[in-house]
């Protein structure tokens, strides 16, 4: 019998085989080249192993159906007020704590405040697992770089793998941040946005509540504020967006970082508490709610140890 | 989404008078050599930067008058470059937008590339960015390399390298300007496409379209360095007037063969124009007052 690559021509050779021979066919996607004159199937373009990287083919993909009316599922973002400004001895940064999901609010004390190193923290707005995965990412490369430097991380750092990571992914990882830290060359704020691009400021606003926030910015900020009038300006930026914006709400969060300490004061601000609390309180009595019917069915254990075996090698 | 906006941020090609890229006679060992080191630097680009084309199918989407905080961050502006008696002076507005936001009203679009050459950025500030990034680092090497100063030809050709290999992918038009002790100052543009055209003088960006004719006016031969600048900061400010994409305060960088000198002229600085108003505190402080000034007609 001559050599062949043919499938069918296998199982005659390996009868045992054959037993699965029916779903093979169903699940065969070579099925239906055409051989050529020696039996031999035609490798197609399918088999090569994939390249790694980013594919772009679902963006496009997506647009498309954006386009003939398909809507995208809503993911939760952070529509948001994040500030930042440099004062006299450092940086202080801000933020709201609501996450949308759409229309709803899907996390009322959200934290939108990330770590980044004990020097620098970065604050998140757009989709929230971008911006929590890009900072958790970059956390750790800078915590490596430490490790490797033997130094503290500086705030320059931190901003190019952040500009490269989006820039490479154009735009498509939703995260603008808001970046701010004191190092060894001392107090800085950054901007960075999803495509890539970033900004160096000395008070920056991001979010849907940048515009409310940046009002407030611009009529009361300037340089050599002390630390206290710092957090204040910022609490009022924050309050400006959780106001005035609907995807900004609940608290303020906090983060001060001067040279050699940090602070972050979560909840620094509760301007938004619940007042309306019944007095007499909610209480759910045993006994209130009616048992239809009760069924008990023991748990049975089905694994059965076996002693001894083959010892592992090593 | 990235918006392909004509006349915002493009810098239109194809204007008359441009004069071919000199294949100047500058010093054999000079040519030479650093032809070699570029052409070497070539393919270090070519390779790190073979991104795959045809998935970057732009979203043409139709340019939307709201806010669209999501729009890609673009320096649509206005850039300047003009060489005078010693050496060049770059200058450019200060403004980035998100669609009709302005994210940045102090941005600094002059970037460093070397000691002696800079850069004037337009078009999407996260393209020239990186571009300006890539470039930095293969100028570095370069210099080092070579062990002297790099030559404005050269870093004008390694942006128009990138430039010109991603044109699928990119939306940057720059002017590179600076100075070498073979040519003195140069001025390179190089616009979308990633075309690469030495020129006396160059403009920019979205408010470039309203300098063409006062650069064919105004401009003239062998200035004075006062001359040169003055030229440059009126007319920054006559684009600036006119193109909402623009504003903000001019910053100028002189570079010769003393070295590079950066300058700051703030909005209340820049003269006013036709129909521009006095600036003033509040317009409470006119309506208290006991006799409301008159409507201008």
């Amino acid at each position: 019998m001559p050599l062949t690559y043919d499938r069918e021509a296998l199982f005659d050779r390996f009868p045992l085989a054959s037993k699965s021979k029916n779903l093979s066919h169903l699940f065969d996607p070579r099925k239906d080249i055409p051989k050529s004159s020696f039996g031999v199937r035609m490798v197609k373009m399918t088999d090569l192993p994939t390249k790694g990287g980013f594919s772009f083919d679902l963006c496009t993909r997506n647009q498309m159906l954006l386009d003939k009316g398909v809507q995208m599922p809503p993911f939760r973002k952070t529509g948001t007020t994040i500030v930042g400004l440099v004062f006299q001895d450092g940086v202080v940064l801000g933020a709201d704590t609501r996450a949308t999901e759409g229309p709803i609010v899907a996390d009322k004390n959200c934290e939108k405040i990330h770590f980044m190193a004990p020097n620098i923290y970065c604050c998140g707005a757009g989709t929230a697992a971008d911006t929590e995965a890009v900072t958790d990412m970059v956390s750790s490369q800078l915590q490596l770089h430490r490790y490797a430097t033997g130094r503290e991380s500086r705030v320059v750092t931190a901003l190019t793998l952040l500009k490269s990571h989006l820039f490479s992914y154009q735009g498509h990882v939703s995260a603008a941040l808001v970046l701010g830290g004191v190092d060894v060359t001392g107090p800085h704020l950054h901007t960075v946005y999803p495509h890539g691009s970033t900004d160096t400021l000395p008070f920056a606003t991001m979010g849907s509540g940048s515009l409310a926030a940046m009002s407030v910015f611009e009529s009361k900020y300037r340089e050599g504020l002390t630390r206290e009038e710092g957090i204040e300006l910022v609490a009022e930026a924050i309050c400006a967006g959780i106001f005035n914006d609907l995807g900004s709400g609940s608290n303020v969060d906090v983060c001060v970082i001067t040279k050699g300490q940090t602070e972050y004061l979560r909840n620094y601000q509760l301007p938004n508490p619940r007042t309306y609390i019944s007095s007499k309180g909610y209480s759910f009595v045993k006994g209130q709610t009616e048992v239809l019917s009760t069924k008990i069915t023991p748990i049975q254990s089905k694994v059965q140890t076996v002693e001894g075996g083959d010892a592992m090698e090593e | 989404m990235e918006n392909k906006l004509s006349g915002f941020g493009l810098d239109p090609t194809g204007v008359e008078r441009r004069t071919f890229l000199e294949e100047g006679e500058s010093s054999p060992k000079q040519s030479l050599y650093s032809l070699s080191l570029s052409a070497s630097l070539y393919l270090a680009c070519f390779h790190l930067l073979s991104l795959k084309l045809g998935f970057i199918l732009l979203l043409l989407s139709i340019y939307k008058m709201d806010l669209d905080l999501s729009a890609p961050h673009s320096t649509g502006t206005t850039i300047i470059g003009v060489t005078y008696n010693g050496g060049v002076v770059l200058g450019a507005d200060s403004r980035t937008s998100t669609g009709m936001y302005v994210a940045n009203r102090a941005s600094d679009k002059i970037t460093e590339l070397t000691d002696n050459v800079y850069v004037c950025r337009s078009g999407s500030a996260a393209d020239t960015q990186v571009i300006s990034d890539y470039v930095r680092y293969f100028l570095h090497q370069h210099t080092i390399q070579l062990g002297q100063p790099a030559t404005v030809k050269v870093a004008a050709n390694l942006v128009r390298l990138l430039s010109y290999q991603n044109k699928n992918m990119l939306q940057a038009g720059v002017i590179v300007g600076g100075w070498d002790k073979y040519e003195g100052g140069q001025i390179y543009s190089v616009p979308l496409g990633g075309t690469i055209l030495r020129q006396p003088f160059s403009i920019g960006g979205s408010g470039s379209s309203y300098l063409y004719g006062f650069f064919d006016q105004a401009w003239k031969e062998d200035m004075t360095h006062e001359e040169a600048e003055q030229l440059v900061v009126k007319a920054a400010s006559l684009a600036m007037a006119r193109d909402g994409a623009s504003g903000g305060v001019v910053r100028t960088v002189t570079i010769n063969a003393e070295g590079v000198t950066r300058k700051f002229y703030g909005g209340d600085t820049l003269p006013l124009w036709h129909d521009e108003l006095e600036p003033t505190n509040s317009l409470l402080d006119l309506l208290s007052s006991s006799v409301p000034e008159p409507m201008s007609t």
